[in-house]
Order: C-alpha cells, then sequence, then structure tokens
C-alpha cells in the first residue's frame, strides 16, 4: 500500500545513485536494449529500491496527444480517476502498459496509459483560460494529490517515462524496453538511503515533456519548494528531484528562459566569479542570481534533463558527484561512470569530463543547433 | 602469470581470483575485457606483483594497497589510490576526480589529465612520502587539505588553463611542484610559491625518470622547463580559526 502515495514523513530523500542518457541528434532511433546495457553497468550504484528509464519519440502513431501514465493501487482509485479524465479529456486510445512478468519484479502496482487531449469544452473553462499545457500541469498536481492510489508518472507527447522499484535492467525488462523505440533515452539506478523505495520514488520524474534523474541531494530542497508552491505547484512526492523537474518547467515553459539560462539559476556561477564577468554577462548573471535565489539548487547533484528538444547533463557547481560524457558521430553518451559508455559505445570519438555546473547541451539537429557538448562552456 | 578474462565478470569475483592468485605465488596478471569492476587491487600486497588492466576500471581501483603495481592502459574512473600505502598505479590515459585521498605512500603516475580534488588529504610521515604526477591538467579544489607528500603537475598538453580553481585551499603539508607558473592571484591564501632550487630539481629527477620510463617518453621533455614549487605557509593555518591569536 506504500506504492503509490508517500506517506512517509521524511522531508526528502537522499540517493547516492548512478545515470546515463544516450541521444541521437539526427532522431535515429534505438530500442531500450543499450540504454539497459549502459546502466546495467552501474548496477552496484543502486540498491535494487528505484530503476527507471525515459525515452522521447517512442509514441510517434499518437504523437500529438498527451501520454499520461498512471500507477493505480486499487480499481477504485483507477474508476475514480478514469472519471476525471473522461469528463476533462478526450481519449484516443486507453490500455494497459504492456509488462512482462519476471519474477524480478513481482510486487508493483496496476499500471495503465491513456492517450488524450483536453477537451475545448470541459468544465474548467467556466472559470478561467488554460492553454492545454497549463491543463495538463493542473490535472497532474490534482490527480497525484487528491486521488488516493493514483499516481501519474508521465505526461508529456511522445515521450514516456517507465520506472519503478526494482534494479533498472529489471525494470526495463519488465516494461519490455527492448520493443520499444526512442531517439532519446535516459535511466537511473537508485540507492533511497532516508526513505523506503516506493514506485512513484523512482527516477525520472517528468512533468509534460520534460523528465529528470538525478544523483545527488538537494539541500535547498524547501526554500525550492516554498518557492514552487508560490506558482502552485503541487509537491506531492517529498523527494528532492521533483523540484528540479517544477523549476525547470517553471523557468522555461512558464517564464520563456532559454534552456542555457534557466541551468545557470540552477547551477549558478559564485558571486566572486560573476563580479569578474564583463558588463552586461555580469548584469544578467546578477539579475538571475537576484531574481530566482530560491530557484537555486545547492548540495550535490548530478542530472541529465530530458525535453522534446534534446538533452542536458550538468553537475553542480563544485562537482560532488561524477559525471562523464562521450560523442560518437550523431550519439552522445553522458553517465556517472565511464565504463557505462563503453558498454555501448567502445571507442567514442571523444569522452570527457564536464566542468562543475557547466552544462553539456545536445539538441536535435532539425532545430539546426549542434552539438555543444560543454566542451565551449557557455 | 595469469590472464583474466573479465568480460561481465563482477567485481567481486575478480578480486577473489587475484588474491587467490597472489596466494599462489602469481606475480603478474593480465586482465583483459575490464569494463567498469570496482575495487581493483584494493588492499593487496606485494612488492613484485604487477596487474596490467586493459579495459576502463571502475571506482576505487588500488584503494588501501600496499605494495603491488597497477598498470591501466585505458581512462581510469574516480577515486583512485584511495587511502593507498605503497606500490605504484600508472595511468596510461586520464584519471577522474579524487585521486590519491588521503594518500600515504606509494606513486600514482598519470599521463593525462586528471579530475577535481586531486591528492585531497594526502600526508605523509618520515619514510612515507606520497607522489602524485600528472602530465596533463586537473580540476579545481587541487591538493586540497594536502597534509604531506609531494604531487608534481606537468600540464604537458600546453593548455593554458591547467590547473582549475581553488588550487591548494587548506594546504598545510607537502610540495606541489609545477612544470609552468600559474596566475598567482588564483593560489590559495594558504600557499607560497618559490623557483624549484637545484636540491629540488636533484630531489624530483628519480621520480621524473622513473615517470618517463612508465610511459616511454624520454626524460628532457619533461623536464626541459624551469619548475616552480608551492608550499604552505602554515602547517596549521586555521589555528585561530575559532579562537582569537
Amino acid at each position: 500500500m506504500f506504492r503509490i502515495k508517500n506517506k512517509f514523513n521524511a522531508e526528502r530523500d537522499i540517493s547516492g545513485c548512478g545515470l546515463c542518457g544516450i541521444i541521437n541528434a539526427k532522431k535515429i532511433k534505438t530500442n531500450g536494449s543499450d540504454i539497459k546495457k549502459s546502466i546495467s553497468v552501474e548496477h552496484d550504484r543502486g540498491n535494487g529500491l528505484g530503476g527507471g528509464f525515459a525515452v522521447y519519440g517512442n509514441y510517434p502513431d499518437y504523437a500529438e496527444l498527451y501520454a499520461f501514465h498512471i500507477m493505480y493501487d486499487n480499481l477504485s482509485a483507477k474508476a475514480d480517476v478514469e472519471e476525471y479524465i473522461k469528463n476533462n479529456f478526450i481519449i484516443e486510445k486507453e490500455e494497459p502498459i504492456p509488462t512482462f512478468r519476471t519474477s524480478k519484479i513481482y510486487d508493483h502496482p496496476y499500471l495503465h496509459r491513456y492517450f488524450i487531449k483536453p477537451k475545448s469544452d470541459r468544465p474548467d473553462k467556466l472559470f478561467h483560460e488554460l492553454g492545454d499545457d497549463d491543463f495538463v500541469v493542473n490535472s497532474v498536481m490534482l490527480i497525484n494529490q487528491n486521488y488516493d492510489g493514483a499516481y501519474v508518472f508521465s505526461s508529456g507527447k511522445n515521450m514516456g517515462a517507465f520506472k519503478g522499484v526494482g534494479y533498472p535492467e529489471d525494470i526495463a525488462d519488465f516494461y519490455k524496453l527492448e520493443e520499444i523505440e526512442g531517439y532519446m533515452w535516459t535511466a537511473h539506478n537508485r540507492f533511497p538511503t532516508n526513505t523506503p523505495g516506493w514506485w512513484g520514488g523512482a527516477h525520472p520524474f517528468t512533468l509534460l515533456d520534460w523528465s529528470i534523474v538525478h544523483n545527488g541531494e538537494i539541500s535547498s530542497y524547501g526554500i525550492n519548494k516554498r518557492y514552487l508552491e508560490m506558482y502552485k505547484y503541487n509537491l506531492a512526492l517529498k523527494t528532492d528531484t521533483e523540484v528540479i523537474t517544477y523549476i525547470l518547467d517553471l523557468l522555461i515553459r512558464k517564464h520563456k528562459l532559454p534552456i542555457s539560462l534557466a541551468l545557470t539559476v540552477l547551477a549558478s556561477p559564485f558571486y566572486q566569479k560573476i563580479d569578474k564577468m564583463d558588463g552586461e554577462k555580469r548584469e544578467l548573471f546578477t539579475a538571475l542570481r537576484q531574481i530566482y535565489g530560491s530557484a537555486l539548487l545547492n548540495g550535490p547533484f548530478a542530472i541529465v534533463f530530458g525535453h522534446s528538444n534534446g538533452m542536458v547533463a550538468m553537475n553542480d557547481r563544485i562537482k560532488l558527484r561524477p559525471l562523464v560524457a562521450a560523442a560518437m558521430g550523431d550519439f552522445t553518451y553522458v553517465a556517472s561512470e565511464e565504463a557505462a559508455i563503453r558498454a555501448v559505445c567502445p571507442s567514442p570519438d571523444i569522452v570527457w569530463s564536464p566542468k562543475a555546473g557547466e552544462p553539456v547541451i545536445v539538441e536535435f539537429e532539425e532545430k539546426n543547433i549542434h552539438q555543444k557538448g560543454g566542451l565551449l562552456g557557455l | 602469470m595469469i590472464t583474466i578474462d573479465a568480460a561481465g565478470m563482477h567485481y567481486k569475483e575478480l578480486n577473489r581470483l587475484i588474491r587467490e592468485g597472489i596466494g599462489k605465488g602469481i606475480k603478474k596478471f593480465f586482465l583483459e575485457n575490464i569494463n567498469g569492476q570496482y575495487y581493483i587491487g584494493d588492499g593487496i600486497k606485494g612488492d613484485d606483483v604487477v596487474i596490467n588492466i586493459n579495459g576502463t576500471p571502475g571506482n576505487d581501483i588500488g584503494a588501501f594497497m600496499d605494495g603491488p603495481t597497477l598498470i591501466v592502459n585505458n581512462n581510469a574512473q574516480d577515486n583512485i589510490g584511495n587511502t593507498m600505502n605503497a606500490g605504484k598505479i600508472i595511468i596510461k590515459g586520464d584519471a577522474g576526480d579524487v585521486v590519491g585521498y588521503g594518500m600515504r605512500g606509494g606513486r600514482i603516475y598519470i599521463l593525462g589529465d586528471a579530475g577535481y580534488r586531486v591528492g585531497i588529504h594526502m600526508k605523509g610521515y618520515n619514510e612515507q612520502l606520497p607522489v602524485i604526477i600528472i602530465g596533463g591538467k586537473v580540476g579545481s579544489f587541487f591538493a586540497e587539505y594536502m597534509a604531506g607528500g609531494i604531487i608534481v603537475l606537468l600540464g604537458l598538453n600546453d593548455s593554458d588553463e591547467f590547473d582549475g580553481e581553488y588550487f591548494a585551499s587548506g594546504m598545510h603539508g607537502g610540495t606541489i611542484y609545477l612544470r609552468k607558473k600559474i596566475d598567482f592571484s588564483k593560489y590559495s591564501k594558504d600557499v607560497e610559491l618559490y623557483e624549484a632550487d637545484e636540491n629540488d630539481m636533484i630531489f624530483l629527477k628519480k621520480y621524473l625518470t622513473e615517470y618517463a620510463d612508465s610511459f616511454n617518453i624520454p626524460y628532457e621533455e619533461i623536464s626541459g622547463k624551469p619548475f616552480y614549487k608551492i608550499v604552505p605557509s602554515s602547517a596549521r593555518p586555521y589555528a585561530h580559526l575559532y579562537t582569537s591569536a
């Protein structure tokens, strides 16, 4: 019964964890076997209490619809949530998420997915005019907070999160990732140390097209949480990683900051560095620190952030968690350990360790933006 | 001599084979298809044991090692030679973060670059003199809280930025040698810079020669420039942090 709703008192969880990501800049798809192989090299970074994957480009037939992945503890929760969805969304298709019964994952919630779009005549229109994305965010928050025994763990378009309690390679088998194809994959192996592992608490954390996998501990969680609550984000999961997803949603989608600037809010340069910058740049960074001081992440972290236009990998400002990147042709790989990359790409063109706070940014080439790779800095 | 094919092998099994081998008197090991196995060579003894590693070893190689030689023919990951006591680790590629954490003896020679926090808490006492030599550049927090031993930073690839930030902060023992001068304003206030003198170079020759031999590069190539040395200004930089002077 602890699977879905986190009933624990702990304010946040601290994790050891391993992560990795694979992206093809030309959107050439690969199935889930590479990402599974890569994260399985980092098996010993986790303890079997959380594994998960995000994949982009996996629902091309429903690319214009929001793909909701929902976990249910019981069928009455399913009935309640489905009533909400039917009242507010057009359901194009719904089905159980295909799973493979493996002896390693013997205890799991009921997993269902819905390809939906908000109705134009839905009841909330009586009160306000929300865009579709905003309405989806509200719906995710509402279900996760108010519907006991139900948890939306994926809500983006043409992407999906697949996660649960177990080692990531077993979770990959459970969700049959070898039969799923995508042009970007991220993966996480969890080692929770302050709260028990539970299905909702596995990474990635997603909202709309944003997905985050995270290794570390956000010690600024309290400040970040209060800040996000002012913008009506509901932090239902009580795990630190959740705040990163919502901060990026706020900065990029709502406040329209370019991704590279939003990242400097998360891992802002120290003032002593800002003071040495030239005129306009110094003003910009000073302004960002002043306006978004409450969105700064403190504490050790390495994250891989997926979005519909690409992938970002980044460390905290003083590099307290490992992160390695490599590139081979159109593929870019990131991981906690070089060996995880070498397992699927034995001889990359280039391997490097990104500097503290300097993001590796890879965007799909259809946008005419090429791999920047963090080598150039900002 | 023994060759171990480590493809898909867990580190527990691998290290068991190594320890059994050493117990049987085997002196030379060749580890093939290594990828990500942790703790290789941890806590092993035997001055004449040599372990060749082909592939990318996992974190914490040579931790607590007491005598043997590890040769890594590729890049290595984080925490190399953690609290190592004696022996030698040769890395023919780059090294990850936290090289030689709390190292108390032996040598770590790196041909390429090293990551953040090289030599953090490194210490020495009497004849125990840990030595780290890095061919390329290093990340920030180099020699943080260094308490003893020697670190040589060669900067052979001649990149401008080879020393990172927060260089030698909290250093209160040991010596850092540099093959080129760095921007003094970036230095920690805990350290002082001098030009290396003749005695320094005589002292260093033994280690630089061994380093050069390890990677088959001419000794002259690495010794050709004047060296600088950095020593701590005080053995107790924080003596008055919580009390008045």
